[in-house]
């Protein structure tokens, strides 16, 4: 019998969080977080543009932080909260944030905005109102080639005053 | 809707301007696929994981020009894990994307012309394992001599890297006459020659190219590809695989950007089709971010020299353009570039005589091709910079100068292309006001300043890429027992909302909602023919066909509902899902009642419509490239701060006015403004597909200086500048609803408008693209010694120009053909023939 190449090998296993759900899962050790996401366990919300960490559009939460997911060994997550654009929603409903990326035009192709909403998740988390210049500060990892951003400004700040209304109304 | 002529618009109830507002067009919405975007679930074309899937990879050349002179496969054939190893032989035919350009292998045979042009192919079980095997494959190559720019070309005949073309390393020459130009400068008061250079740059959609093909169960072949033009795949495929195209069906993938950058027919889509047919399973391909570096296909670098005649008051009285254009080692659109680079000079500004010389070379680098803007962006920027220095030579304000001189709604130009509705002065008076010029203009403190510039756009090219007398695009409806509508159509969603527009055109016109539309595009098989995602094409041809297709679905419900509700039927209304009598608004069924009535009387309903441009004046050879139904304009101001220590430029702010018919759905058409001006403010400052020559004891190849994202700057979220839009709303005739292009546009005026930016802040001219910190740093350097405060070309090297076609512009007399008739160039229209012997 031939000896299958190490890429075919699913030898690495690990348990970890994603998008709030306990899972296990098997892989080729080398594999990157983007790639046991995207290949073995059918994640392909989060997407790639370099797989070198210059574009951001593999960014995902690792325990509530924003990482490339591409600069990430999947070996590294055993334990870990990971949260990619599929776990944002709750209860069947949009996030804040995807509301307001899509009604403010802040998806144009779509390709990058995975990444950017859960970054802008995590800022908002951490900072619940930020300044302009911190949400440009907070996505500039981020590239968008389609939008010029302002729309992408637009949206973060708009679901930032949604869900601090939520919470004031404690709903 | 004021001045709606479209006889189309009057086949059931016509939309007055009181009483019938629209409800869906104009309103800024929720685009059609926009949850799709935000969940993650729109499925991109590497999104696509199938059972049994195989991965391809493709082994590319590290040489800039070198002739194969064998290829080993034999080991990597052995290697575990792989499937099948493809080379040039395994499929020979030549295509292209332009009829008189097949210049291209999927994989190369006998010869290497840039770095980067694939050899083999690897199908493996693991993307991994192909990956490998690549090192496994043994290609013996002889070394040519690479030819680096255009210059080099123009001097060095031998090698030639096409055996086709006009002479050695010459691709395409053009020259154009319309008029007298050398009795336009006789008449002239004043003459400005500049010259201008405009670097290349790439388009960098974050998605890389991805393709998947199957063989379908009955044999035929399936692939998936983010492509902009699944049409032109389409016909490619057949050609190259040689089956028949029934037997083929192409699935463009929502494209995850695209800007021109996929566009043509590409080596990866063939090599993975070639593959799933020889296997029996699904083969995927998806490139490396410097595997889509060597795809390229984007902006041409261009040398450009602006010989303009004005009078004293900034009157033109005649303009001779000449460029030199880098094509890189492929056709692609090269021949299309080549004319577009000199034809909508005359589109912004009345000139009453115009001559345009173009010669494209080839070159050992990854081809160029269109890149948004296609052609128009580099001169554009020669043309607007040489402006403001007449201005400044006339003493006359530039914006005031640009509106004596702003051509009108409705004519034809020397060059014989009908515009449409020009709303170019009023652009140009909005953004004076809103920006506040006049205070500004030569006012500011040293170090800030503003600049002014202009530019007109096509709405859809008016002739198709092979020539064919069938409509451009045509769209199918099938309407359901449910009250929801399907739309069929080949148009390609790349981003920049395609079905939003169609899902926008029949709601509307059918008094539903946009959600209710379930669209079906991009595929070659579901939907009637559109030509694809390019030339700004799409809201116009797919808009109008849609908009046909809508009213006649309409006229057959209402033929139904008329005669339930005894209503005469152009009483009718369409609207709030509902059909009801305008005189009586509360008599009328819903929507979806209504439907079930029309079925009810004439069976299945189902309607199609189809789109095709008015017929060109522009009757003379190579008068095909350049007329569209009708012309997108802008003006844009952009303010600058310059460092005069380090020449960093900042860009604070930017107003532009975009002259756009009608804003269909205003959310997405501010959202093109601003990617425009963003891409735009990526050229002018900093992007930038340059390359270099390794050391002499390496290779001394020609490389890539920047194959990834990394060092190949684009502008960040943090570089972005505030921009205020004012868009400019007079309903075209043309257009569905009175819509005009604005996907490319916007991005043209804002490269001229920096340059010009900086000279009012510091007092440097940069005549060059893209204007770095360095090339203000040696300008301030010069205007410190008291010399030319400039950077920029200084010369435009001897090129042996063919006889000009002449053609008398309309006030001449002319009839829109060329009056000479120029010998055709026999010799290599015969090798055009046989094409590229290796």
């Amino acid at each position: 019998m031939t000896i299958l190449p190490i890429e075919s090998q699913k030898t690495a296993q690990i348990r970890f969080t994603l998008n709030g759900e306990e899972t296990d899962v098997s892989f080729a050790p080398y594999k990157t977080l983007l790639e046991v996401l995207r290949e073995d366990l059918g994640h392909t919300g989060t997407k790639h543009g370099c797989e070198l960490g210059e574009c951001g559009a593999c960014a995902v939460l690792l325990d509530g932080k924003p990482v490339l997911s591409c600069l990430v060994l999947a070996l590294e997550c055993g334990g870990k909260q990971v949260l990619t654009v599929e776990g944002l929603g709750e209860d069947g409903n949009l996030h804040p944030l995807q509301d307001a990326f899509a009604d403010l035009g802040a998806a144009q192709c779509g390709y990058c905005t995975p990444a950017i909403l859960v970054t802008a998740k995590a800022l908002l988390d951490q900072n619940p109102h930020p300044t302009r210049d911190q949400i440009r500060e907070a996505i500039s990892g981020n590239l968008c080639r389609c939008t010029g951003y302002l729309q992408i400004f637009e949206a973060v700040e708009a679901a930032m005053l949604k869900i601090a209304d939520q919470k004031s109304s404690g709903t | 809707m004021p001045d709606e002529k479209d006889s189309r618009m009057t086949a059931v109830d016509a939309p007055k301007a009181d009483g019938d507002r629209l409800h869906v067009i104009g309103v800024p919405r929720r685009r059609v696929d926009a949850r799709a975007k935000v969940t993650g679930q729109t499925r991109f074309a590497d999104d696509i994981f199938l059972p049994r899937m195989a991965h391809c990879k493709l082994l590319r050349s590290p040489h800039p020009h070198a002739r194969i002179r064998n290829i080993d496969t034999s080991r990597a054939a052995a290697h575990p894990g792989v499937y099948l190893v493809l080379t040039g032989k395994d499929v020979p035919i030549q295509y292209g994307i332009l009829p008189v350009s097949q210049d291209e292998q999927a994989l190369c045979v006998g010869r290497v012309r840039h770095v980067g042009d694939p050899v083999a192919a690897i199908i493996a079980r693991e993307e991994l394992t192909a990956f490998a095997a690549l090192d496994l494959i043994d290609v013996n190559y002889e070394i040519l001599t690479t030819i680096s720019d255009p210059e080099e070309a123009l001097a060095t005949p031998e090698p030639r890297i096409h055996e086709y073309g006009e002479e050695g390393n010459i691709h395409k020459l053009v020259a154009l006459e319309f008029g007298n130009v050398e009795e336009g400068f006789t008449e002239a008061d004043e003459i400005f020659e500049d010259t201008f250079f405009f670097q290349g740059s790439t388009h960098l959609p974050i998605e890389q190219h991805a393709a998947v093909a199957i063989k379908d169960p009955d044999g035929k072949l399936t692939i998936w590809s983010s492509t902009q033009t699944p049409h032109y795949l389409h016909r490619a495929l057949a050609m190259v695989l040689e089956m028949p195209p029934a037997h083929i069906r192409v699935i463009a993938t929502p494209n995850g950007g695209g800007f021109g950058g996929k566009s043509d027919p590409f080596n990866h889509e063939i090599v993975v089709a070639k593959a799933a047919l020889l296997l029996d399973r699904p083969v995927k391909i998806c490139l490396t971010r410097e595997e889509v570096f060597y795809c390229h296909r984007g902006r041409h670098p261009i040398l450009m020299k602006f010989k303009t005649g004005v009078k004293k008051d900034g009157a033109i009285t005649g303009m001779h353009l000449q460029t030199l254009i880098d094509g890189g080692a492929y056709g692609s659109y090269g021949v299309a570039s080549t004319y577009y680079a000199g034809a909508l000079q005359t589109t912004t500004y009345h000139i009453p005589r115009y001559r345009y010389q173009g010669c494209r070379t080839f070159t050992n680098k990854p081809p160029c091709g269109p890149k948004r803007g296609h052609g128009t962006p580099q001169p554009r920027f020669g043309q607007e910079v040489q402006l403001d220095k007449i201005a400044e030579k006339l003493k006359i304000d530039p914006a005031d100068l640009r509106l004596r001189i702003v051509e009108t709604s409705n004519a034809v130009t020397a060059n014989f292309f009908r515009l449409g509705t020009v709303n170019l002065a009023e652009c140009i008076r909005r953004i004076v006001q809103v920006s506040d010029w006049k205070e500004k203009f030569r006012k500011l403190p040293e170090g800030r300043g503003v600049g002014l510039a202009c530019s007109a756009y096509l709405t859809g090219a008016g002739l198709p890429i092979y020539w064919n007398n069938m409509p451009h695009s045509g769209v199918q409806l099938k309407f359901d027992r449910s009250g929801g509508v399907s739309i069929f159509c080949g148009a390609t969603e790349i981003g920049q909302g395609s079905d939003d527009v169609l899902a926008a055109i029949v709601a509307e016109v059918l008094g539903i909602d946009t959600f209710d539309v379930r669209l079906f595009t991009g595929d070659t098989d579901l939907g009637p023919v559109d030509l694809g995602s390019y030339s700004s094409r799409v809201t116009l041809m797919a808009g109008n066909a849609a908009l046909q297709a809508a009213e006649r679905g309409k006229a057959i419900i209402a033929d139904a509902v008329a005669e339930k509700l005894e209503v005469p039927k152009g009483r009718l209304r369409f609207a709030h899902k509902r059909v009801f009598d305008s005189a009586s608004p509360d008599k009328g069924v819903t929507f979806q009642e209504a439907v079930c009535l029309a079925e009810a009387r004439f069976g299945t309903i189902g309607t199609v419509g189809s789109y095709t441009p008015p017929k060109s004046p522009a009757l003379y050879k190579g008068g095909g490239v350049g007329p569209s139904p009708t012309y997108s304009y802008s003006a844009a101001v952009v303010e600058v701060e310059v460092n005069q220590v380090t020449g960093w430029v900042t860009v604070p702010r930017i107003w532009i006015a975009h002259d756009i018919g009608r804003a269909l759905n205003p959310t997405l058409v501010r959202g093109q403004v601003e990617g425009g001006v963003y891409m735009g403010l990526g050229e002018a400052l900093m992007e930038e597909q340059e390359f270099r020559r390794l050391p002499k004891k390496l290779s001394h190849a020609l490389v890539h200086k920047f194959p990834s994202i990394l060092e190949y700057k684009s502008p960040t979220s943090l570089d972005m500048p505030e921009v205020i839009t004012e868009l400019i709303e007079e309903p075209d005739p043309h257009g569905p609803f009175g819509a005009k292009e604005v996907g490319q546009g916007p991005l043209l005026p804002i490269m001229p408008a920096v340059a010009n930016a900086v000279y009012d802040a510091v007092g440097v001219r940069i005549d060059e693209i893209p204007v770095t910190p360095e090339k203000i740093m040696k300008a301030l350097a010069e205007k410190k010694a008291g010399r030319d405060p400039r950077f920029g070309p200084s010369h435009f090297p001897h090129v042996n120009w063919p006889e000009a076609l002449r053609v008398p512009p309309p006030w001449e007399g002319g009839d829109g053909n060329a009056v000479n008739d120029v010998p055709r160039r026999e010799k290599s229209r015969r090798e055009k023939e046989k094409v590229l012997a290796p």
